[in-house]
């Protein structure tokens, strides 16, 4: 019951995370019927906000480090503990949640920058020139970041106080040593709240149900006097910083590189696809669905009689979906079936 | 009209003998002076008798997740030309013995290099490498982050003719069953790390110990879990699981969450680089070092360290032992020596990696010097058995049956109180040459010719 019930928690962890990058996936398609492969690159900045705003705040001043008598080197203690002490200290620590508010305009202004720059001469290309397209801006994103923060990944720890585990099995009445981090609660309460949110405001605002009827039948919706087209581009904003706050605060999951965009693009497509292009439920119950799949998989009770099952079950559900139901499990009808 | 019948006089005959021997002689008088030494034999790539150079390759990934480490690979091998020309302060080559180096190049030729970008990837590397061969014409390849990217240049290599002095690379298989004629290792591998942890281990955490193993599928993951699992058994350990992890798994929380009720109590990370970065990041986030199991402290151990790895692992590396090949913090002559001249070019220490690849650049220069020529078999035959001193960790020796070096491995521990950015890693001990030394024959293959 213990290993079932941690092996739950890690798919719902894990699921949050694909549901959250699968969203903004599922967005930028269903409104502007762009396959975007730099989705995942998105994401990587979004982590790369939170270490920027990191480094922001430890901007130092250099003391020669007399322990070093070889070579002149240098000390550095941020302005911003020199100035406030402590609470320059603690600033510091809650860099990472504190980014989110760094990272959300910044992350707009990247999307409608994109949108507005890129995307928009490719809207009545083939989806082979998006992806081609996209793809390579994904590559041109990697390369000025690691031209600009190296190809090794960079620390970028969660607030001292989570940084530890909850004692989540004396919680359930189960064993009381049963541990998981807290940070990855956190994620997964964060990606449960931006799910809800981008939801409620698609339901339950005006601009969200244009949205939703242009995504259902944008020659109407035009026709009716409503610039479609202005607010998928804000759709596509939002997209981008939805893509940006899942990897804000993914960063102190997995310390931020340059490439960590493309490990998560093909899982995110993947997620996609099985959900049904288009479909922002079918994203979001495919990413839960396929994070738990894969923490299941994982399990050596499992593997010991399916060996390396783990590394192949998402796509060997990718294929029977693709087989049985090629518009995905919340697909419309006639997306990809054709 | 009479048809002449060809006669050949006694004049005929003397003309014709000094005529075919002058011919036959021509090409040795050509040749013998074009590489500086006595052999009159052709190679790939041989230098030309009025050539003022000589090239070599280094083939580093310089994009990929080891760019950092190979971009300080390239910092080293950059030094080592530089001093090898007599420029700069000399660095190791003040140090080093014997030594035949003069500071005026190789064989009074001024060395000059060619890069390649390895990507960390198999087919990439022995392109490059292929290309330098081929089209920049280099007489040694050196460099790499990795032991499939070593294993594989070392086999085209070998093809090839070419000299290869690998560069950070840990699999037993590098020297051992993939072992070349024309491929030479200086760093450290998995079976020593497994010699020189054995005994911490058993001092500081006993021998009733149940461990669990992360590897990575790979080639060094598989030999360093069996190097270190032939270690923990000796000492009484106990094997719960071994699990293989794909390289770049990124998220390791579903191979973290079945050790937590695994009843183990060691977790072993056979990883190296991004991975190892992200899978003790996450087993520490997941609270194993907080854990208590079968009454004892749960202890985390990553067999090979890097600076770079210890750098991206930040705080979460405190306290965790660990093995690498040679720490800028090392107080012998040469170590100092070659951290002030890196330090002064740079700003900051060497890694490992870039002391392997500066060390192999002047190994390889000074093995030229010793066999007079650049001819290959000649020179592999001057750096097999050679002994040497003065490069760090203490008389070290090139093993002529395997091409590995033997030499003093340090056994180092995240350090919880840094003094200083650099002061990551802290060395627990210096193992002796002695303890980390085992039988060429233990993992098989074959050399193979010294001509190709």
């Amino acid at each position: 019951m213990d290993a079932i019930l941690i092996q739950i928690l890690n798919g719902l962890d894990k699921g949050g995370a694909y549901a959250l990058i699968a969203l903004g996936l599922t967005l930028t398609f269903g409104t502007l019927g762009v396959v975007n492969f730099a989705h995942g690159a998105l994401f990587m900045m979004g982590a790369f906000c939170a270490v920027l705003f990191n480094k922001i705040l430890t901007i130092s001043k250099k003391v020669k480090d007399e322990s070093i008598t070889f070579f002149d080197a240098y000390k550095e203690t941020p302005y911003l503990e020199i100035w406030w002490g402590d609470t320059g200290t603690a600033i510091i620590d809650y860099s990472v949640p504190l980014s989110i508010f760094f990272a959300i305009p910044v992350m707009l202004l990247v999307g409608v920058i994109m949108e507005r720059g890129l995307i928009k001469h490719f809207y009545k290309r083939e989806h082979a020139d998006q992806i081609l397209v996209t793809f390579g801006l994904a590559i041109v994103i990697q390369e000025i970041i690691r031209h600009f923060f190296g190809a090794n990944p960079i620390p970028t720890p969660a607030p001292e106080i989570v940084s530890g585990s909850a004692a989540v099995g004396a919680f359930f009445g189960l064993n009381e040593n049963l541990v998981y981090p807290w940070w990855r609660l956190i994620y997964l309460a964060f990606s449960l709240s931006i799910i809800a949110a981008v939801f409620a405001f698609l339901k339950f605002t005006t601009f969200g149900m244009v949205v939703r009827a242009g995504m259902a039948d944008r020659e109407t919706v035009e026709l009716l006097g409503i610039n479609v087209q202005k607010r998928f581009t804000v759709v596509f904003g939002i997209a981008t910083v939805v893509a940006g706050l899942a990897g804000v605060m993914y960063a102190p999951i997995l310390p931020p590189d340059y490439h960590m965009g493309m490990d998560f693009l093909v899982l995110s497509f993947v997620v996609v696809v099985v959900g049904g292009m288009g479909s922002l439920g079918g994203a979001v119950l495919a990413g839960f669905m396929l994070g738990l799949l894969q923490s299941f998989a994982s399990m050596n009770e499992v593997k010991a009689i399916l060996p390396g099952i783990d590394q192949i079950i998402i796509y060997l559900v990718a294929v029977v979906i693709l087989l049985v139901r090629p518009r995905g499990l919340m697909g419309r009808e006639g997306v990809f079936e054709d | 009209m009479s048809k002449k019948t060809p006669t050949l006089d006694r004049r005929g005959f003397l003309k014709a003998s000094v005529a075919t021997s002058m011919a036959a002689a021509a090409p040795m008088f050509f040749i013998q002076n074009s590489y500086a030494g006595s052999h009159a034999k052709t190679f790939r790539n041989m230098p030309k008798a009025d050539a003022k150079s000589v090239t070599l390759g280094f083939n580093v990934p310089q994009t990929g997740a080891y760019a950092d480490e190979g971009a300080d690979e390239l910092r080293a091998f950059k030094l080592a030309v530089k001093h090898l020309n007599g420029e700069g302060d000399g660095g190791m080559m003040n140090t080093f013995k014997p030594s035949a180096l003069k500071g005026n190049g190789v064989l009074g030729k001024k060395v000059e290099f060619v890069t390649g970008d390895t990507q960390t990837k198999s087919d990439a590397a022995r392109n490059s490498a292929k290309r330098m061969i081929e089209k920049d014409g280099v007489l040694m390849i050196s460099g790499g982050s990795s032991s499939g990217v070593a294993i594989a240049v070392q086999g085209l290599c070998q093809e090839m003719g070419t000299i290869f002095m690998a560069g950070l690379t840990h699999s037993n298989d590098t020297t051992g069953k993939d072992k070349r004629r024309y491929g030479f290792r200086h760093f450290f591998n998995a079976k020593m790390t497994g010699s020189a942890l054995g005994p911490v281990l058993k001092e500081e955490m006993g021998t009733e110990r149940k461990a669990y193993h992360l590897t990575s599928d790979y080639t060094w993951g598989w030999t360093q879990e069996e190097s270190i699992k032939e270690t923990t058994e000796g000492l009484g350990w106990k094997t719960v699981k071994t699990v293989k992890t794909p390289v770049g798994a990124g998220d390791f929380s579903q191979y973290i969450t079945p050790i937590l009720n695994s009843g183990a109590d060691t977790l072993i990370l056979n990883h190296y680089g991004k991975d190892m970065i992200n899978s003790l990041t996450q087993s520490v986030q997941f609270g194993l070092r907080d854990k208590q199991v079968n009454g004892k402290n749960f202890e985390i151990i990553v067999p090979l360290y890097s600076r770079l790895m210890a750098q991206g692992a930040g705080k979460n590396l405190q306290g965790i032992l660990g093995t690498t090949n040679w720490n800028w913090a090392l107080t012998d002559d040469g170590s100092k020596a070659f951290v002030k001249s890196f330090g002064k070019e740079y700003g900051n220490p060497p890694s490992q990696a870039a002391h392997t690849c500066y060390v192999q650049t002047l190994l390889y220069a000074n093995a030229c010097e010793v066999a007079g020529t650049f001819y290959p078999p000649e020179v592999i035959k001057a750096l097999e058995g050679f002994k040497f001193d003065g490069m760090g960790n203490g008389a070290t020796e090139y093993r002529a049956e395997d091409h590995q070096c033997f030499k003093d491995v340090l056994v180092v521990r995240g350090n919880d109180k840094p003094t200083s950015q650099f002061d990551l890693l802290k060395i627990v001990k210096q193992v002796p040459r002695s303890a980390v030394e085992y039988e060429a024959k233990i993992f098989g293959g074959e050399l193979g010719p010294y001509k190709v």
